[in-house]
């Protein structure tokens, strides 16, 4: 940042303010066409969002949508599916997580013990599934946990119908597990790498066997690391509802999987009653915008600039 | 690693045993797409390509796989493009210039890029109405930048800051502009972050699901991932030799780029060059 406005210009005010327009000339040629994407698909829609979920918007209102004033966040609120969902978004986000970062931590310990090639190659089989396009990896379940005989897990488990559909929780859990696991891998791996390896000889030379050396010298500098990828995550798994779109749509029956975003993405684009609801799945979103504006604004106070610019450069779904 | 234990085979069968579920299913659909029947990931009926009759034929209503597949090579390519141009642009900025606001701006950058922008679908697509952009390829592109501007202005940021300043300082002496400074001299030198994310953007997007899926209506303009969508339903009835190979012939690019890449890839994962 620069330090110092000018000082307030007398009679040369014409030379200074563009002395002061040529310095900043480069600087928006530069930043132009990011500017323009922000405000166009961030900004904006942050605010339609809002000003959406005070309207009765829907098919039906198209050209002519009313100012309802908060009524559809009274309706949210009155609604009997609502704790419903507010469940399932909690027991959703919390074991997704819970076995992102088990998984994740097990598969970046045990990968580094191996010999680099091999321990590479594994890596490289566990981001397929992140890597491949949802649909594809969707497809893969459902042909693997299709009814007998057609799906393996049915016929290992003798269990004849669709295992979608008789265990529809761990499906959905395990299936974004699978996937939120190789992110926490890629970072906990980066950031074993970057541990001193004076402190992997000073332990050896101390007599540690190699689980003392996990369990005492690794696991304690994990912390952080940790912390930020269940930070992460939780915003983006509360957001996030491709895959349980694709694998149950919210079933079997009402309501048995769907998560609050899915709710809302499903209120304004799809319906049975052939009357989508905007200005309602609007409301439902805007819930979600403020607490993802909130909470990353938390987050980079709790991770600050220079610790999140050496962390990973991974993105995350 | 100097953290190998004397019995690293013993931990490398345990972990190839809880690893044999993902080879077994990308194994299901090569062996699904080549067989009339299949039971588990046993062929029960005949080797065949009939399932991959989608390549000649148009399936009931949908739009032929060749019209799909180039409009994902497009969205793909599109944004992959974008967001290194737009990323490159604004991160050079960041790394190199001094301006009012530049702290705020790189904070913008890092809460957008925790900010879950999936929520934002709805309004979006209310924007891209009123710009008359829905259900064209030119809007989902725009959107899709936007999900990922702010990782690749975070990740080239890194690799600028990175790169020796010298030269810079020494053209600029000699009266170089910035913009030809930018494009003569830095971008040659972190050339290993645009490949990595240009191809991390171009997998990402190829495989990308819920934006085509939302702001995209007319078959002349499905992706592979709309068209393979269309094809899921009840097992019973729906054809899955034909799925699978759909899926094989919509997963094999992107495994294509993905091993070209990976070199690229793992040096951003693990920070070959640090940032």
């Amino acid at each position: 940042m620069r330090s110092g406005r000018p000082r307030r210009p007398e009679a040369g005010e014409s030379v200074s303010t563009r002395r002061a327009g040529a310095h900043l000339r480069t600087p928006a040629l530069f930043l132009t066409p990011a500017f323009v994407v922000i405000a166009l698909f961030f900004v904006l829609p942050a605010v339609v969002t809002v000003f959406l979920s005070l309207t009765d918007l829907s098919a039906r209102t198209m050209t002519n949508p009313t100012f309802v004033g908060l009524a559809n966040y009274e309706y949210i609120l009155s609604s009997r599916w609502t704790p419903i969902v507010v469940r399932n978004t909690v027991l959703y986000v919390t074991l997704t997580l819970a076995f992102n970062v088990v998984m994740g931590l097990a598969l970046a310990v045990s990968t580094s013990l191996l010999p680099d090639r091999i321990g590479n190659g594994l890596r490289l089989l566990w981001l397929l599934p992140r890597i491949t396009s949802p649909v594809i990896y969707v497809l893969i379940w459902q042909a693997l946990l299709a009814p007998a005989p057609f799906g393996l897990v049915g016929n290992l488990m003798g269990i004849s119908r669709n295992v979608v559909n008789a265990h529809p929780w761990p499906t959905v859990i395990l299936a974004n597990g699978l996937i939120g696991a190789s992110l926490g891998m890629l970072i906990f791996t980066a950031a074993i790498r970057s541990i001193p390896r004076d402190l992997f000889h000073a332990s050896a030379v101390d007599g540690a066997t190699t689980w003392q050396t996990v369990r005492r010298v690794v696991l304690p500098l994990m912390r952080w690391p940790i912390m930020f990828v269940t930070a992460y995550q939780t915003l983006s798994l509360l957001a996030s509802f491709e895959y349980i779109l694709l694998l149950t749509n919210g079933g079997p029956g009402f309501y048995t999987t769907e998560v609050w975003s899915l709710w809302a993405y499903k209120e304004a684009f799809q319906s049975y009653v052939g009357n989508v609801e905007f200005g309602l799945g609007a409301a439902m979103a805007a819930v979600l915008v403020v607490v993802g504006i909130v909470a990353s604004l938390v987050y980079l106070r709790v991770f600050r600039f220079d610790e999140l610019l050496s962390r990973p450069k991974v993105e995350v779904n | 690693m100097p953290l190998r234990p004397r019995a690293w085979w013993l931990v490398l069968l345990l972990l190839a045993a809880i690893t044999v579920p993902i080879v077994v299913g990308y194994l299901w659909i090569v062996i699904g797409s080549f067989n009339t029947r299949v039971h588990g990931i046993t062929p029960v009926g005949e080797w065949t390509l009939e399932n991959w009759r989608f390549l000649g034929e148009r399936l009931g209503r949908r739009p032929s796989i060749w019209t799909a597949l180039l409009n994902t090579l497009l969205f793909a390519g599109g944004v992959s493009l974008l967001v290194v141009t737009v990323s490159a642009m604004a991160a050079y900025a960041i790394s190199r210039l001094s301006f009012p606001g530049r702290g705020w701006f790189l904070g913008l950058v890092l809460v957008l890029h925790a900010f879950p922008a999936v929520s934002l679908l709805i309004a979006s697509y209310y924007v891209l109405r009123v710009m008359g952009l829905f259900d064209s390829l030119v809007g989902v592109v725009l959107v899709m930048t936007s999900f990922m501007m702010p990782f690749g202005i975070w990740l080239l940021k890194g690799f600028f800051d990175n790169i020796s300043w010298e030269m810079e300082m020494a053209a600029l002496v000699v009266g170089a502009s910035r913009w030809r400074i930018f494009r003569t001299i830095a971008l040659p030198l972190v050339r290993p972050g645009l490949f990595a994310l240009a191809v991390f953007t171009f997998l990402v997007a190829w495989g990308e699901f819920i934006l085509p899926y939302t702001f995209i209506v007319s078959g002349r303009t499905w992706t592979l991932s709309i068209y393979l969508q269309s094809m899921l339903g009840d097992f019973e009835r729906a054809d899955y030799g034909l799925v699978a190979a759909v899926g094989l012939f919509y997963v094999l690019p992107a495994v294509a780029v993905f091993l070209v890449g990976q070199r690229y890839l793992l040096d951003m994962y693990f920070g070959g060059s640090k940032g």
